[in-house]
């Protein structure tokens, strides 16, 4: 009886740890003894094909690289360049200073570019920014527009509801208050500038979204962008964000050559290439690259 | 730890007000599943009763039911609203509906085909017609695996309504895909401990209106054979 | 149509659909291999202690009603591992399977006749060789009906993990939804049954092989 329990145990052990080492093998040590990187990205189109010109960058200096895309928000990514399981992640500069420094109030591309570098925590690092820009932006139908609403100082108190990624209230429901004495009915949790906020907007469930630049969206459906004098929303640039030994120079240099090719524009119409005309990720970041002739 | 957390984010009366509280998603995790339940039971159930009476299509219907259980909820969830158009309510109620209906099925098939022919042809002798011997003498006889289908269906439907947050709607499922998104384990864990006494609740009032609606004289079998559940239901889907 | 043609035509897609269907596989059946093992482990302990079995019972009453979803958050936080680890997924589907199965498979070996037993005891059996060539035979059938049945929730389970970025079929799902594109969802939804299908049959198949009397008795 006991044998038997021994020999089940012992085969249950194995099976185990076959499992353990398929994991290492997937490559969820970011940069392993293999030396392989695993890049990172968030759950939606833009930081995809970011993450696949990454990779091929990365691989054209000679690395071992693998994609990881759809990770979800910033706070599971970072903790994933923590935990090893990342290596490099693409990343935008506003919203990261943010979230490493909650206090920050520094809203243009310089000065939070600058406060960002400071304020990476030790062991992670970002690399030099791009001009390109995806910034959050709230946007309304072309008939809300129409009656008047043409900057978010516009949107009143209590008046409209406002369809938003669920961690929208906690970063910004104080903000646009303090800023603009803007208020909302309701804050509906739809999804972070996906079809759920979309339709709500298209719908009329929710009269104002909270979409990113970028998006293809906006200009396929006459949404309007509301402008934001006071600069609620702080400038957005893409910069790699990684674990600093996941990297070596030549790594880097080619995100730098990377980030140095990307502009707002060709952005955009990468985004629209993947989101409207259902091209894969894996070409058109592979074009991408072949263009700026990386 | 965070267990202590999740109590917190549970008694923090923030959380209970407003169109985001938690009695308002409970609600609506509740409808959704209600809905789904009863939705389910009323496909389920009578072609159950029917193919179970006849004996006719039973073990093809119950098996290709069966492959239903292999159709992620998700991937029907997002087929269904973007075919749809963000009709949210539908494509969701569609999917759970979906969902509930293979356990009931078989629950309602295999509690038919479970009653002791010699009953049923006793009663065949005693003159009853045929629509007597189901309402009268199969029926009872079934209601004990009729209920389990039922019970298990509620579960997994209670336990999956919380993919519906992806598409939108204010189920138990929010705050889970929201703490998520943060990391706020507090968010997950507090709602996954409402979902769970949800589907623990709704149990025991299915188990206490079994107990209602099941004869006294079949209850001890019921006892034993909803114990043995999930083989008896797999061993219907033996048709591949 | 012709949009799954295109979605299917580029060779790139080809091959990602690859890795996400060996993934799926492997976080849907490595479960089931462990489990399979882990209850017949717990199933004998349930049959020789009664106090086991009370324990399990509650223990599997609970998690049964724990979201899968949350599960697979909450593993990491609770025993550290790495939050995108395929190993959180892997932990939860072997909880949910293990407690399916223990239960049958305590019945079926409570369920073997006192006699046989004997019988196997009169030809000089030890109690080990018993179990495995005499006990554990005979409950072959009602292991495979609950592996049958686990098997497919796995299979459809792992879709969940697309949520939380752990891979498999599933981002086929939330990948499409974000671009309405209807082709991967679809492909997505095809490749899921069409594996649960597939290994239901070999399960079938390999439960026969095991059981060549049941076929005996049959015919």
């Amino acid at each position: 009886m006991k044998r038997t329990l021994t020999v089940i145990v012992a085969a249950a052990a194995l099976v185990v740890s076959a499992c353990g080492s398929k994991e290492d093998l997937s490559g969820s040590s970011g940069q392993s003894a293999t030396g392989e990187v695993v890049v990172g990205s968030a759950d939606f189109t833009e930081n995809k094909i970011l993450a696949e010109i990454y990779a091929g960058a990365l691989k054209a200096t000679g690395a071992k690289v693998s994609v990881k895309p759809g990770i979800g928000a910033r706070e599971l990514v970072v903790k994933a360049l923590q935990d090893k399981s990342l290596g490099v992640v693409p990343e935008y500069t506003g919203n990261l200073l943010n979230y490493f420094d909650q206090a920050n109030s520094k809203t243009s591309a310089d000065e939070v570019y600058t406060a960002l570098k400071s304020k990476t925590p030790s062991g992670l690092e970002v690399l030099e920014k791009a001009e390109a820009e995806d910034k959050d932006v709230l946007v309304v139908t072309k008939a809300t527009a129409d009656s008047g609403v043409k900057s978010i100082a516009d949107l009143g108190d209590g008046k409209y509801v406002l369809g938003a990624a669920g961690e929208w209230g906690q970063r910004w429901q104080s903000k646009i208050k303090e800023l603009y004495g803007v208020s909302f009915k309701e804050i509906k949790t739809t999804d972070a500038g996906g079809p759920v906020t979309v339709d709500a907007l298209k719908n009329g469930t929710a009269q104002v979204a909270n979409l990113y630049t970028t998006s293809a969206d906006i200009k396929a459906n006459d949404f309007v962008e509301l402008d934001d004098p006071k600069s609620m929303y702080p400038a957005q640039n893409i910069v790699p964000l990684l674990r600093s030994d996941a990297l070596d120079d030549k790594g880097k240099a080619a995100l730098n050559k990377v980030s140095a090719a990307l502009t707002t524009e060709n952005l955009a119409e990468l985004v629209k290439r993947v989101d409207i005309d259902k091209e894969t990720i894996a070409n058109v970041a592979a074009d991408f690259l072949k263009t700026v002739q990386i | 730890m965070i267990f202590a957390d999740a109590i917190a984010w549970l008694l923090d009366p923030v959380n209970w007000s407003g169109a985001k509280s938690i009695p308002v998603r409970v609600g609506v995790h509740l409808l959704y599943c209600l809905g789904a339940v009863l939705g389910a039971s009323l496909i389920a159930v009578p072609l159950g009763l029917y193919i179970g009476h006849t004996g006719r299509g039973g073990v093809l219907l119950v098996g290709s039911s069966n492959a239903l259980r292999a159709l992620p909820t998700l991937g029907l969830v997002t087929f269904l609203y973007l075919v749809m158009n963000g009709v949210q309510t539908v494509s969701v109620l569609i999917a759970l509906v979906v969902l509930a209906v293979p356990p009931i099925l078989a629950g309602t098939y295999a509690g038919i085909q479970d009653v002791d022919r010699g009953v049923v042809d006793a009663a065949r002798g005693m003159g009853m017609t045929g629509s007597q011997r189901l309402w009268r003498v199969e029926l009872p006889n079934a209601l004990p695996l009729l209920v389990g289908g039922l019970r298990n269906a509620t579960l997994q439907v209670v336990a999956t309504a919380s993919v519906a947050a992806y598409v939108g709607i204010e189920t138990l499922g929010r705050p889970l895909l929201d703490g998520l998104r943060v990391l706020d384990y507090a968010q997950v864990v507090g709602g996954a401990v409402l979902i769970a006494l949800l589907a623990v609740g709704l149990d025991l009032l299915l188990a206490l209106a079994g107990k209602l609606v099941i004869p006294r004289g079949l209850r001890l079998a019921a006892e034993t054979r909803r114990r043995v559940k999930p083989v008896e239901e797999a061993e219907v889907v033996d048709v591949v | 149509m012709g949009d799954i043609a295109k979605y299917l035509g580029d060779a790139g897609t080809r091959s990602a659909l690859l890795t996400m269907l060996l993934d799926h596989i492997y976080l849907s059946l490595v479960p089931l291999v462990i489990s399979v093992v882990l209850a017949v482990v717990l199933g004998l302990a349930c049959h020789r202690f009664r106090w086991v079995n009370t324990v399990l019972v509650s223990v599997s009453n609970v998690l049964y009603t724990i979201p899968s979803l949350a599960l697979f958050v909450i593993i990491p936080a609770v025993i550290g591992t790495s939050v995108l680890a395929p190993v959180n997924v892997v932990i939860a589907l072997t909880l949910y399977t293990t407690t399916l199965l223990v239960r049958p498979v305590a019945e079926a070996l409570a369920a073997v006749p006192d006699h046989v037993r004997a019988a196997a005891t009169a030809m000089g059996f030890r109690p080990w060789r018993r179990f495995l060539t005499v006990e554990l035979p005979l409950a072959v059938p009602v292991l495979a009906a609950g592996v049958r049945v686990g098997s497919v929730s796995n299979i459809s389970l792992v879709s969940v993990g697309a949520l939380i970025g752990t891979g498999g079929l599933g981002v086929l799902f939330t990948d499409g939804f974000r671009q309405r594109y209807l082709a991967p969802i679809i492909v997505g939804i095809v490749l899921t049954m069409v594996l649960a299908l597939v290994v239901d049959l070999i399960l079938v198949v390999l439960r026969n092989a095991l059981t060549p009397w049941t076929k005996a008795g049959r015919s």
